[in-house]
């Protein structure tokens, strides 16, 4: 067997471990986190009042403009200075959560938007209220409009995770950096954390189009090309 | 049973609606005829407070709602009157994401919090008054227009409204599917369904309407049977309006 090839296959064990206690869990509730964020923002932008929509606005307007790193060395190394210490794995969810809510809070925003305004009188006139009419009429339609810009988000944060690394998460990218240090092999080394990382994302490209072709059962899109 | 009061409707420094007062009685069918723009749609909005007036009275059956510049009227008043009606859109506006009898059953599941068996039970038969149980799990677009707005008639009417709002309800739909629509509006007419509708379908107007309404700049300019407005209107700008829509539908018949 060839060196690369038994190296390989040896670290394989150590990265998708790292992969799955770190890099996993955290693209997971980044992710849910901050979709939820995200949809809180996006109806405080559309509907809240001045003060609200302000605030929405200003948020996303920070985290947009600023680099991810930056965010999560100001979280992580920064904030112990005023008395605030986290945990690196805490500090990297409260930073990939922030971000993730910034750029879906547009995503749905969009999506909210694109549904005509006739649905909502359609849901007024069946004598549903704002609630009502979000939850049952609009949001279902929003999501299936946003379902490829949110797997756009989706697909970064994991990448993005491998940020982590540099404030001492040790995950997927990192456990790769250690495994180099002692065998001075970051070609090889780099190498496979790249097609985990690959792999990890191609899973989500198949969900996204497993639930793209659920959403076409009521015609529109898809169909339309097909 | 309905009953607009003094109604005024402006955006900005348009006056859209000037000071109309009409009472609709229980059982009648009436129609909002004249040229676009005359304020029709503004006007059958103004019942069901999708559009809100900005000065008058809107009373339906028990309940009414107060508007005047400046003052926002209470939501649960607005809830209540709307509640009292049912509406048919030009576009039909079902709900994309759920089937026929979905759209139908949606305002007695959410709104009525009726249980599944029941709210089914009822759309079953909406859906099979005006014709539609064989398409009943089907996608809205995958149904004619026709059909879109027949579904939408028994979705209007699920709750058992006070009245039926229709506005232009045959405008989007070709002269065949229009006539589907005319039938079933008819049918519900003659079973003694109130409803109230604007449109330029003389067809429909004339089939199914025993009250006609003459709207022009914001205004009332004729009011009276179907038979008096369409054949001897009073007014000479009603004359005029009747007779270009006669030579239109005269042409294509």
């Amino acid at each position: 067997m060839p060196h690369w090839l038994q190296l390989m296959i040896d670290s394989l064990p150590t990265l998708l471990w790292a992969g799955v206690k770190f890099t996993i869990p955290l693209t997971l509730l980044s992710f849910v986190l901050g979709l939820s964020l995200g949809l809180v923002t996006a109806v405080a932008r559309l509907f809240g009042p001045w003060p609200v929509s302000a605030i929405a606005r200003f948020y996303v307007w920070i985290i947009r403009g600023t680099p991810l790193l930056v965010q999560l060395f100001v979280i992580f190394y920064g904030l112990p200075s005023v008395g605030i210490l986290l945990d690196a794995f805490t500090a990297a969810l409260i930073g990939f959560t922030l971000n993730v809510g910034a750029y879906t809070s547009e995503i749905i925003r969009a999506a909210i938007s694109s549904v005509p305004k006739g649905q909502w009188e359609a849901a007024y006139s069946t004598g549903m209220n704002w609630r009502q009419a979000m939850r049952r009429t609009i949001l279902p339609q929003a999501s299936r409009v946003s379902v490829p810009p949110l797997s756009n988000t989706f697909i970064s944060l994991v990448k993005d995770t491998s940020l982590a690394a540099a404030i001492t998460v040790p995950e997927l990218f990192q456990s790769a950096q250690r495994i180099v240090a002692t065998t001075y092999e970051p070609l090889i080394l780099y190498i496979e954390a790249a097609i985990i990382y690959l792999a990890l994302s191609s899973i989500l490209s198949h969900l996204q189009s497993r639930l793209e072709f659920r959403f076409a059962r009521y015609g529109g899109m898809l169909e339309a090309n097909r | 049973m309905i009953e607009l009061s003094h109604i005024e409707k402006r955006f900005g420094d348009a006056v859209i609606l000037k000071d109309i007062s009409l009472s609709f009685p229980e059982g009648s069918v009436s129609a909002l005829v004249g040229p676009s723009g005359g304020g029709k749609s503004t006007l059958l909005r103004c019942i069901n407070l999708l559009e809100q007036p900005t000065a008058g009275s809107v009373r339906i059956g028990a309940e009414s709602v107060d508007f005047a510049p400046g003052r926002k009227a209470p939501w649960q008043s607005i809830q209540k009157v709307r509640s009292q009606t049912g509406m048919v859109f030009q576009n039909f506006q079902l709900f994309p994401h759920r089937t026929a009898i979905e759209n139908v059953m949606e305002g007695l599941l959410v709104v009525q919090k009726w249980s599944r068996e029941k709210a089914r039970a009822r759309a079953m038969e909406l859906l099979t008054k005006v014709g539609m149980e064989h398409k009943a799990d089907a996608w809205p677009a995958n149904l004619s227009g026709g059909q879109q707005q027949r579904v939408a008639i028994a979705r209007a009417l699920a709750p058992s409204p006070k009245v039926l709002l229709c506005d232009e309800p045959t405008s989007a739909l070709d002269p065949e599917l229009s006539a589907e629509v005319v039938d079933v509006l008819g049918t519900l007419a003659k079973e003694g369904t109130t409803m109230v509708m604007a449109t330029h379908d003389l067809r429909l107007a004339s089939q199914v309407a025993n009250l006609v309404v003459f709207l022009e700049a914001g205004q009332v300019v004729e009011i009276g049977s179907a038979e008096q407005v369409f054949r001897n209107p009073v007014h000479e700008r009603t004359r005029q309006f009747v007779s270009s829509i006669n030579a239109a539908q005269t042409f294509s018949a």
